[in-house]
């Protein structure tokens, strides 16, 4: 916990000069906002451990205010996470897809999707036949509505894309 | 799994040993004598910065050879060096190392500024040359008049920034002189200095305090600031203080870590090439 906030720490150097004291600096990442940020603390200072947890949970449906996981435990519990908790993953979201959601004392604060997420493109120019993989590239818009640039122009409406959602890129067809 | 691999590769054993063979025929040369203290010793330092390695029934892992080496002198040694293992407790990050190796030398007659050339002719050696910068502790931290906690975090980050090239830091306060002794031009500072390169504190040196009951003093403050923070209490090392009654000579003398400077001379950023292998 730092400054009321749960973080998590990326990073914990050791300093010490040779005839001095020791210090720690840390670089955190603030598991709420995804700041990333560094402090120095001297050896021997404590900070309260966050009750933090990651959870599998598969994602139902939105309301518009709320987007509904649920446990895949079997228990069926189910949770609502704010925009702001689901705001890194939103171009991502298939219903029935699994997401690992952070919890900080049982409330969602973060959802991120797997590495890579198949989805079905929903808007695209049409696809030129005899286009190989080696041709040019076009914009495609997916299920979720996110668009993604960088892809080739054989690629259809209704094909399913495989994207790497950590660079939000064009990966592969799945199929078509 | 547990991995056997090491943490360097044959191209770092074949640079470690060519280094430690580049050192002693540094001293070879020089004729300054090559010596083994034991590692395993009944006293250990006061410094409350340095927290030594206990061994239950034994006594301690030393975190440097000077107390050992400073007998030797006392009792008639000529100008001698030690390259060794030296043992730090809870000291692990990526320049530091439980246990590392350092080299630590002591010069007859020589003073601090002897001894800095030396220094330069060694690194120079092993790094090829290049021009040093002297800046004072006070040039480098800034204001003195802090605790020394906040005085050794500035000192930390400001070496850190004397990045890139090789700097020497000198003049430090006096209640910062470990065991050196005060300059006689300006007793308000002591005579000691430290080598940073790249960022990387690689030597730390003394013209040496000769006089027995100010070690006393110092050993005894130490003490006191070790009670006050709560630190594992040590005794005063009696047979360092009767070499010291006895006369240690003139001398000036440094240590210098060789693992860091293997690190550097690979051109790495951490330790983990330059050791053979990270227990801790």
């Amino acid at each position: 916990m730092l400054e009321g906030d749960p973080c998590n720490i990326l990073e914990n150097e050791f300093v010490k000069p040779g005839k001095g004291q020791a210090f720690n600096r840390v670089k955190f990442r603030n598991l709420k906002n995804g700041r990333v940020w560094e402090r120095t603390f001297k050896s021997g200072e404590s900070l309260e451990a966050a009750d933090v947890m990651e959870t599998d949970m598969e994602f139902l449906y939105s309301d518009g205010e709320f987007w509904h996981f649920m446990r895949t435990d079997g228990s069926f519990e189910q949770i609502a996470a704010s925009k702001e908790a689901v705001s890194d993953c939103l171009d991502w979201l298939k219903e029935q897809d699994v997401y690992v959601v952070t919890l900080w004392n049982d409330d969602p604060i973060a959802v991120a999707a797997a590495n890579f997420v198949e989805l079905e493109v929903t808007e695209t120019d049409p696809g030129l036949k005899g286009d190989t993989a080696n041709g040019g590239t076009k914009p495609a818009t997916l299920a979720t509505g996110a668009t993604i640039k960088g892809v080739p122009l054989f690629i259809n409406i209704g094909d399913i894309l495989k994207i790497d959602t950590r660079t939000g890129e064009y990966v592969s067809r799945v199929k078509n | 799994m547990i991995s056997m691999q090491p943490s360097t590769d044959v191209n770092g054993l074949v640079q470690r040993a060519a280094l430690l063979q580049r050192l002693r025929e540094f001293f070879a040369l020089r004729q300054v004598l090559e010596v083994q203290t034991p590692l395993l010793a009944p006293n250990t330092v006061t410094d409350p910065d340095v927290e030594s390695v206990a061994v239950p029934g034994y006594g301690f892992l030393q975190t440097s050879p000077e107390y050992q080496m400073k007998r030797l002198l006392a009792a008639g040694a000529p100008s001698i060096y030690q390259l060794a293992s030296a043992f730090r407790h809870e000291e692990v990050g990526r320049l530091h190392n439980s246990e590392f190796t350092m080299l630590e030398w002591y010069r007859l007659d020589f003073d601090h500024s002897q001894l800095m050339n030396e220094v330069v002719d060694l690194v120079n050696e092993v790094l090829g040359p290049a021009s040093y910068t002297t800046v004072t502790y006070t040039e480098l931290v800034g204001e003195l008049g802090r605790p020394r906690d906040e005085l050794d975090l500035a000192f930390a980050q400001a070496t850190e920034a004397l990045s890139p090239g090789r700097f020497f830091v000198v003049d430090y306060p006096s209640d910062q002189g470990a065991l050196a002794r005060m300059k006689p031009d300006n007793p308000a500072v002591a005579a000691r200095f430290e080598l940073v390169i790249d960022g990387v504190e690689l030597a730390n040196g003394y013209w040496e305090l000769l006089d027995a009951s100010e070690h006393l003093q110092r050993f005894q403050q130490d003490l006191k600031i070790r009670e006050a923070r709560g630190l594992v209490p040590v005794e005063i090392d009696r047979a360092f203080i009767a070499a010291l009654d006895a006369g240690l000579p003139t001398c000036a003398g440094v240590a210098l870590g060789v693992d860091r400077l293997l690190m550097l001379a690979m051109g790495e950023r951490s330790l983990d090439k330059a050791l053979t292998f990270r227990n801790f």
